[in-house]
């Protein structure tokens, strides 16, 4: 942290002195030999494993086409890769626009510690959804066509594609801060942060209208989704839920930041962890009863109690009860009680249980009345090692911006100005 | 700010101002869940009911004899490339297939229920949906339901999301998932050039057993219905795809419930674009409603800090300490 700010101090004018000025910014101020022993650790050579592993699959995926790494088929266009990496991971990089919106909207001042860091890990998130997009899309070079080739406003994919592609924009409009005091644009730093609360507002909007139509994407598919999935609720649901996720999401971030990341955290941003994460813990708690009661309220209107008693009325049970209802008493039990451990583990519980439902909605309860159903949505390794290479690089680019990026600290120089 | 680490600041808000703070936030949640679930009927799109005078299908599936016949026309007419078995090859049958990039259509085989010795036959392609959802599901509008009737689909305008796939009530549209840079939705075109030139779709056709007949869609129905009332206690007293999700081009009579052919039943008669234009309009709703919502909560949150500040003014950096 000293060393960080050492550097940033020092202004060299002549062209040399930028130069190494970055050199050091890019290799957190050591040189580059001992920069890259540095890299040698026991985490590093196991995402380069990983990360090795996978080269073959991107390889044949982008030479040989689709079906040499995913499994899809024209009843289940969609795998795993897609499931995971945008349906069960949005709703938790929806992170940046709840802690925003408590900080600047709603006057939670407390926040403001965590603004940065849920922002930086919504953005990765968004920009990762768009990296899955590209990896599952037939023809990723045209990902721009719904913007500016031909517009189809009938359909939810429309509105979702527009959603991520300016939401991704006003994240990095919104992180932008973070990024100019890291280069030490002055000028440039005055002017993104005088439109933070427009980008907050316009970040509200983006989100909530991005959640609820992901759910809304399933509208389209009576008769093919489970009627115990299937509800014309969907986008009330997967918004309400996406807020309890986004809540969990930033209150494990401020843990890891914390833990892993103790050297880039000031001592203001430390000593809110433990209140933030009771404070998390509770809005989370909230939400999951408010989303408990729109479960039972989208049950009881479509007078589905009677498939409860089926196998996949005993698995939406087992979502609901074991993954919803559960992790929301133990939320509540953590924050009755103020234990730390508790909220993180039920935080954690309840993110599962947000991947469970996404999974289920997209893949399990899918087509779930067609023959040989089980055996046609277990994905094929290749496409497991691409989603374990994703979330591999993912960790390793948050890491590479948080050694570097003041996200959870406050530069001296820039004290006061957000 | 080492005020702010001795006492917590979660503490101090739940004694000061934050009530009202989460009044105001529920208030607005509140608003934000009303926009997206109250707007569902609000919807003003003209009725429509199909083009007047488009063509379509009547498939009699108590004709089908199974003899491949379309398979082998549609491959010629499309240009396709040879199968690996023969079109009189009667094993091909044993399988169950499906239309594919190599084929714009099949004959499945399926056991009777009734009758053992007479297996049912039906032929797979696009039903082309009166108001298909694979066009309303499309972000790049690459389908167009064409007076003629045909869906049709723009591979130049697609960039492979198969959301289209995901849509189809019937799981037609197939993709080429083998090509990287010519991957794209393959499916049945009703012989579109053809019917445009006046001819008949190449299965209509080449059908020998009368199980195909090509027509205007409003026809096909009369004559379904003749079919059904001159025939008593032979077909099922339904047109499958007169109704279903919305009406289809083609449509099916049948001697055994339409299932036993893996058609799905239990479709809504409603066209599906019906099920998501509610919550498309809300989209405006939200677009309109929350900036003057949220612009209001930030105004009167600073006016409040305003004030006070005005009456607190403690130490330098006025920002810090306003509310702790």
């Amino acid at each position: 942290m000293n060393k960080l700010s050492d550097v940033e101090q020092r202004r060299p004018s002549d062209e040399s002195g930028f130069r190494s000025r970055f050199l050091a910014k890019l290799f957190m101020g050591m040189s580059p030999a001992d920069y890259s022993r540095s890299l040698v650790t026991p985490f590093n050579l196991l995402a380069a494993a990983i990360l090795a592993t996978s080269l073959p699959v991107f390889y044949m995926r982008y030479t040989q086409g689709l079906a040499t790494a995913i499994h899809a088929d024209h009843e289940y266009p969609w795998g795993l890769l897609l499931s995971w990496g945008i349906f069960a991971g949005e709703p938790l990089f929806a992170a940046g626009f709840v802690v925003a919106a408590a900080y600047y909207l709603f006057g939670m001042k407390h926040y403001r510690v965590l603004v940065r860091l849920s922002v930086l890990g919504g953005m990765l998130g968004y920009a990762f959804a768009a990296a899955y997009l590209l990896i599952d899309l037939g023809r990723p070079w045209r990902i721009y066509y719904p913007m500016l080739v031909n517009f189809g406003p009938s359909s939810v994919l429309f509105v979702v594609a527009w959603h991520v592609g300016l939401y991704v924009t006003v994240q990095l409009l919104e992180f932008s801060p973070s990024i100019l005091e890291w280069i030490g644009s002055r000028r440039l730093h005055r002017w993104a942060t005088s439109i933070t609360v427009a980008l907050i507002i316009g970040g509200v909007i983006l989100s909530t209208v991005h959640q609820s139509s992901l759910g809304a994407m399933y509208l389209i598919t009576p008769g093919k989704l489970h009627p115990l999935w299937y509800s014309s609720h969907l986008p009330l649901l997967f918004f309400s839920s996406a807020i309890y996720a986004a809540m969990s999401f930033a209150l494990l971030l401020a843990f890891v930041a914390g833990r892993y990341f103790r050297k880039t955290c000031d001592q203001e941003f430390l000593s809110h962890v433990q209140p933030l994460t009771i404070s998390l813990g509770k809005g989370a708690a909230l939400a999951m009863y408010v989303y408990c009661a729109l479960k039972l309220l989208a049950l009881a209107q479509d007078n589905h109690w009677a498939l409860l008693s089926t196998p996949f009325g005993y698995w939406y049970l087992i979502e609901l009860i074991g993954f919803v209802v559960v992790p929301m008493l133990l939320f509540t039990a953590g924050v009755r009680m103020e234990k730390i451990g508790l909220i993180r583990f039920s935080a954690f519980y309840a993110i599962v249980g947000i991947v469970l439902n996404r999974v289920n909605v997209n893949l399990i309860a899918y087509n779930w009345n067609l023959p040989d159903h089980w055996s046609k949505i277990i994905p094929p390794w290749s496409e497991n090692i691409m989603i374990l290479a994703m979330i591999t690089l993912h960790i390793l680019v948050f890491r590479w911006i948080m050694n570097r990026f003041p996200v959870t600290r406050e530069l001296p120089e820039y004290k006061g100005t957000h | 700010m080492s005020d702010e680490i001795t006492g917590t600041p979660h503490d101090e808000q739940k004694k000061n101002s934050g009530i009202t703070r989460r009044r105001l936030l529920s208030l607005s949640l509140l608003a934000g869940g009303a926009a997206l679930g109250l707007s569902r009927p609000a919807s003003a799109r003209p009725e429509f009911s199909g083009w007047p005078n488009s063509f379509g299908m009547l498939v009699d599936l108590s004709l089908c004899v199974g003899c491949r016949s379309c398979e082998q026309a549609c491959n010629e007419a499309n240009a396709m490339p040879k199968p690996e078995r023969p079109f009189d090859d009667d094993a091909v049958l044993k399988a169950k297939r499906w239309p594919s990039a190599k084929a714009y259509t099949v004959v499945n085989r399926y056991p009777n229920a009734k009758n053992k010795e007479q297996p049912l036959y039906r032929k797979i392609q696009c039903n082309h949906c009166l108001e298909p959802a694979c066009a309303t599901a499309c972000p790049i509008q690459a389908y167009t339901k064409t007076q003629q009737g045909a869906v049709i689909y723009n591979e130049d305008l697609c960039f492979g999301c198969r959301y289209c796939v995901i849509a189809c009530p019937f799981n037609i549209p197939g993709y080429d998932y083998e090509s990287v840079t010519e991957a794209k939705v393959v499916k049945c075109t009703f012989c579109n050039t053809r019917i445009e030139k006046n001819g008949l779709p190449a299965c209509a056709e080449a059908c020998p057993s009368g199980a195909l007949t090509f027509g205007k869609r409003t026809d096909l129905i009369k004559m379904a219905r003749k079919r059904i009332m001159e025939n008593p206690g032979k077909y099922l007293d339904h047109i499958y795809g007169e109704q279903e999700v919305g009406g289809t081009s083609w449509m099916y009579l049948s001697a055994v419930p339409f299932e036993q052919y893996g058609l799905p039943g239990g479709l809504p008669k409603r066209p599906l674009i019906e099920l998501t234009e509610g919550y498309l309009s809300s989209v405006p709703v939200i677009f309109t409603t929350f900036p003057a919502i949220f612009g209001m909560l930030y105004a009167a949150l600073h006016k409040k800090e305003k004030r006070d500040e005005g009456g607190q003014k403690t130490g330098s950096d006025s920002r810090e300490v306003k509310h702790e």
